[in-house]
């Protein structure tokens, strides 16, 4: 079994997010950037497959300037492969972009699995795996919490609101989005990533920026200045009235 | 098992002399029993480790690990464990021990747990067997250079609130004399970062030229490599001698006797070689020009940190600082100096809390702090970033609110100078 | 322009909350301006469920197989219909459901996509849309072009539209590909909680004083739908098990809601919290570090209030 993972890098929310309050756009040079978590979730699937029935695994990113410490990781917590999609590409690229140059890559490989994050957090579309899916016509599943080689194809776990799960029998070709792995993401010590650095090489192939439906987004801005806790004042009865309405306001109760 | 087999010469002779009589017999050597010594003998080659297969099981250890006065661990029971065929590396004994040195103090054969500890554990860290907490601060420290998570950027966040200035070594661009390590709790938990404010207010009052890397400073990693990830901590050197490299002071001070131990032993072998001192250590040279002005009219006790005290011989530095504080009286508890217990933070242990509850029947902190309770001392004097969190914790869990305060000697030192208004007294 | 088509997801008694809370913006949006609201249901029950919704027109997927979500072919069927009505948005709730069927969809149809939206309004000529992007930390304000996009919508957004109507229903269905097959499907096993999946945390630190008011906590979180986690000490004490424990050497959680009961907000225990949609301090010492990251503090005693919140949710 081939099996590509996509890859990425996000905003580091650790840090304030850089945006500019007056023209409202997010300043995408000025962050810091991590590893999206949920990418970290699908390569630690895709090794686990590699472990239990033997696959092949490839990392592949787009490089927006931040790739090769994702790469020499995965290269370093056993993936056999890393390719870097390079272009004129920079932090602020879009998902939608993102998700056409993996497509526009994939199409002529032949993997029999791409797993990437359920969702990414820094743009108005995270969901890659269904886009990249969608745009190579490829079938797809998200928010998966397992998955297992069997016969010709998978089998996969999708998980729904209050734990419920489908087990889902499906043929390759196929797009998963995962949500989480069997097990958390394995460690890669740093003397490991350092070595690998060294003596493994990053696969770079040339991908064109291609066309895609857009969105603009007109502003970004803060939703409500946090800082200290507002106080509810009264006594029990009066607290607990207004705690309710709270939540009420926030749809927060079961009705 | 086999029987004795006696050895007897008919005719003894030695040196010429012939020795009559049977007192001539001796019996052979034989086996009393036999193990299967391959687990030891695959963690004794491990480079580092070697010196666990010196034990004798002579047991002096044992009375003083502070991790068997509430468990069941010491260098003896691991060396017996593992000639029994359990590995140390599966075994959750690698990661309770918090390097304080106590043992190796003792031990006749000096088995030494400092090197055998980060070598084991860099080897269960290769295959995926660290506790998922203590991983979670090395991918911290690699992300952020710190083991709490904290931005980078906010390194500096602490000097607003310091009251005096604090020169940044990028902006100042000049020398300094003193270059100020400051460290990850120092800069980030809310209790250092009121140890740091009295640091920085006293060093201001002593008119001490001084500067620190501010945003370029990161984690000095000593506990990262004792807990077994020793690529983290050279990466975490190579940076910070870097950056030191950048300008030009006469020495090093440091909050942290971890980072201490680091600028000592293990920084001058990446080329990272300045004289080094202990804030107490400096301070307490500098005794002559401190002004008191306000009493500190408490019974105060004295937690010697293991990475002063026992790693690095000094126990008198803080000692004179104490005793300076007008109103004082300091009490000696019955661990102190070199049989000084440990707060359990040590060696990784600051990022094991949940791991080691489970073989613990209390914290390394909760014992202290009942030492401490027990010698009716009203305030436990500490000088390590991670034991003002861990002991004002521990107060609480044992009941004791109310009754004893941890302070950092730099606090009282700041109080009695006059330079910070109260004493955070937890009472 | 199209119409405002939403996607229907079924739950246990016939449609989702989440899916409901559609309705009535689908329909104020298709009124202001000047266009039809259409639902789509799958399975043998749609059609009638549909029925009975505020809604112009639906259309049923009526496969039996449907009643439970198949990637493959709901994206399948979904597809078709959208070809077929070129409406102008086509809103699904931001679920399981939403986030794999809207990306698939979207790029299928080679429309855009807004996920986690959590407000729609029409300004002028413009529908302008407000997804919640960086964990919900920023929002973004996108002007949605005629040319329409595909939007999952955050559970919770609306209120839920309680009137009924009685659209006209077309029944369709769909040709089901044996690629993607659900072989079972498994309940979560009872007992074994898992506090960094839940939505609401009844959390509970050392001001819960003794075991014996435990109960308190489980019957609020019962009856708001919340899980009960803890801080350390109590952990310590052993009233609840170690995987209850938020924080530094426990889990690290981001529920949408977080009622703090009597738990100071220690930095340990902030590293584990901190990032939560919502944080309720309930605390008599109005200094505690807790309120410097709660929303909302309150100082009376956490053991009087638990009940009287609790009465309250189960008279609602
Ligand atoms: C290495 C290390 C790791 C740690 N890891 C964690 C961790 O993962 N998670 C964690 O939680 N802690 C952790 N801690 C412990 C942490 O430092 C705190 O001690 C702990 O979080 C305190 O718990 P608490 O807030 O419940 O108790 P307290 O700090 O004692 O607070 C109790 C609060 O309840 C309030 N209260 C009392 N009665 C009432 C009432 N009737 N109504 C309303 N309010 C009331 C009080 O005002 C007080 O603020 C760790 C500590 C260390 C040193
Ligand atoms: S170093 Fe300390 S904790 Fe470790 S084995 Fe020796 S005495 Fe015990
Ligand atoms: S003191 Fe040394 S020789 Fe004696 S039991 Fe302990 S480790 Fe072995």
């Amino acid at each position: 079994m081939r099996i590509a993972v996509l890859m990425k890098s996000v905003p580091d929310l650790v840090e304030d997010i850089a945006l500019d309050e007056d023209s409202g756009q997010v300043l995408f040079d000025e962050m810091t950037y991590v590893p999206s978590e949920w990418d970290d979730q699908a390569l630690e699937e895709a090794l686990l497959i590699k472990e239990e029935s033997g696959a092949e695994v490839t990392a592949v990113t787009v490089d927006t300037g931040d790739s090769d410490n994702i790469l020499f990781t995965a290269l370093a917590k056993g993936a056999d492969h890393a390719v870097k999609l390079v272009g004129d590409y920079d932090p602020s690229l879009t998902n939608r972009r993102r998700a056409q140059i993996f497509a526009d890559y994939l199409r002529d490989q032949a993997f029999d699995l791409v797993l990437s994050g359920v969702q990414a957090i820094d743009d108005i579309d995270g969901q890659v795996p269904g886009l990249v899916a969608g745009i190579m016509g490829w079938p797809h599943a998200s928010v998966v919490t397992e998955v297992h080689s069997k016969d010709k194809g998978v089998v996969l776990r999708q998980e729904y609101a209050g734990g419920l799960v489908a087990e889902i029998e499906a043929s390759t070709p196929l797009v998963i989005g995962i949500q989480a792995a069997r097990k958390p993401p394995r460690y890669a010590s740093i003397a490991k990533v350092r070595q690998v650095a060294k003596t493994q090489q990053i696969e770079e192939v040339e991908a064109e920026s291609p066309d895609v439906p857009t969105l603009a987004v007109r502003r970004f801005y803060k939703p409500v200045a946090s800082g200290h806790a507002e106080m509810i004042d009264g006594d029990v009865e009066e607290v607990a009235s207004r705690i309710i309405e709270i939540l009420q306001e926030r749809n927060l109760l079961r009705r | 098992m086999q029987k004795a087999k006696a050895i007897e010469l008919d005719v003894a002779v030695v040196d010429g002399v012939e020795l009559k009589g049977s007192w001539n017999r001796m019996f052979e050597p034989r086996a009393i029993s036999e193990y299967d010594l391959s687990v030891l003998e695959e963690i004794t080659a491990i480079p580092g480790a070697e010196s666990l297969g010196y034990c004798y099981q002579c047991g002096k250890c044992t009375g003083v690990c502070p991790v068997d006065t509430v468990g069941d661990y010491s260098p003896r029971k691991i060396f017996r464990r593992t000639q029994l065929g359990i590995s140390l590396i599966d075994s959750p004994d690698l990661w309770l021990c918090t390097t304080c040195r106590n043992c190796l103090r003792v031990c006749p054969k000096e088995v030494n747990m400092i090197d055998i500890m980060p070598a084991v554990r860099e080897q269960a860290v290769l295959e995926g067997k660290a506790p998922e907490e203590l991983l979670t601060a090395f991918e911290n420290t690699a992300r952020y250079g710190n083991p709490i998570g904290e931005s980078p950027r906010k390194r500096v966040e602490w000097t607003k609130s310091a009251g005096v200035p604090i020169p940044i070594m990028s902006q100042k661009k000049a020398p300094v004399d003193v270059l100020w390590f400051v460290e990850c709790y120092p800069s980030y938990h809310p209790r250092g970062k009121q140890a740091s404010a009295a640091l920085a207010r006293i060093f201001d009052a002593l008119h001490i030229d001084f500067g620190i890397l501010g945003n370029e400073e990161k984690c000095a990693g000593d506990s990262q490599r004792m807990a077994g990830e020793h690529g983290l901590f050279e990466m975490l050197a190579e940076h910070n001698i870097k950056m030191l490299s950048k300008y030009s002071f006469n020495q090093i001070v440091v909050t942290d006797p971890h980072a201490y131990n680091a600028f000592l032993h293990e920084y001058p072998k990446y080329g990272g070689e300045w004289p080094v001192q202990h804030y107490t250590q400096y301070l307490s040279e500098h005794l002559g020009d401190i002004q008191f002005t306000r009493e500190i009219p408490y019974r105060v006790t004295f937690h010697d940190p293991c990475y002063l005290g026992r790693h690095n011989g000094e126990y008198e530095a803080p000692r004179r600082l104490l005793n300076a504080l007008p109103g004082m009286e300091l009490v000696e508890m019955g661990h102190c100096r070199e049989t000084s217990y440990c707060c359990g933070g040590g060696g990784g242990g600051m990022w094991l809390d949940s791991f080691t509850r489970d073989y613990a029947s209390e914290r390394l902190s909760e014992r202290r702090v009942r030492e401490a309770v027990e010698y009716e001392a009203e305030i436990l004097a500490v000088t390590c970033p991670y034991e003002v969190p861990r002991f004002e914790d521990a107060v609480k869990s044992t009941g004791n609110a109310g009754k004893l305060a941890v302070m950092d000697i730099a606090e009282l030192l700041a109080y009695s100078m006059g330079l910070v208004d109260s004493l955070a007294m937890a009472n | 322009m199209g119409p405002i088509l939403m996607v229907m997801e079924n739950g246990e008694a016939g449609f989702t909350d989440s899916s409901k809370e559609l309705v009535a913006k689908a329909r104020e949006l298709a009124d202001t301006l000047g266009t039809s609201s259409v639902a789509v249901g799958f399975g043998p029950d749609a059609e009638s469920h549909l029925r009975h919704l505020p809604v112009d027109r639906g259309i049923a997927v009526s496969n039996p197989e449907l009643s439970q979500y198949n990637p493959l072919a709901y994206e399948k069927a979904l597809s078709k219909i959208l070809e077929d009505n070129q409406p102008f948005l086509t809103l699904i709730p931001n679920t399981t459901m939403g986030m794999d069927l809207g990306a698939g969809v979207a790029a299928r149809r080679s429309l855009p996509l807004v996920a986690y939206c959590s407000e729609l309004t029409v300004e002028g000529r413009d529908v302008v849309a407000t997804s919640q992007v960086f964990a919900g930390k920023l929002m973004a304000e996108i002007a949605l072009p005629e040319s329409g996009a595909v939007i999952t919508v955050v559970p919770g957004a609306w209120s839920i539209d309680t009137g009924s109507g009685d659209p006209e229903v077309s029944v369709t269905s769909v040709e089901i590909s044996q690629a993607m097959n659900i072989l079972q499907t498994i309940e979560p096993e009872k007992g074994d909680v898992d506090i960094t999946k839940a939505d609401i945390l009844i959390s509970v630190g050392r001001g819960i004083e003794s075991p014996d008011n435990l109960p308190m906590a489980e019957e609020l979180a019962e009856a708001i739908g919340g899980v009960v986690s803890c801080s350390r000490p109590v952990v310590d004490a052993g009233w609840l098990p170690k995987a209850r424990q938020v924080g530094k050497s426990g889990q690290t959680v981001k529920p949408k809601l977080y009622m703090a009961f009597g738990i100071s907000g220690a930095p340990e225990h902030q590293q584990g919290m901190r990032d939560a949609d919502l944080i309720i301090a309930v605390n008599t010492d109005e200094n505690a570090s807790i309120m410097d990251i709660a929303h909302y503090g309150t100082t009376v005693d956490m053991l009087e209030l638990m009940p009287a919140l609790t009465e309250r949710l189960r008279g609602e």
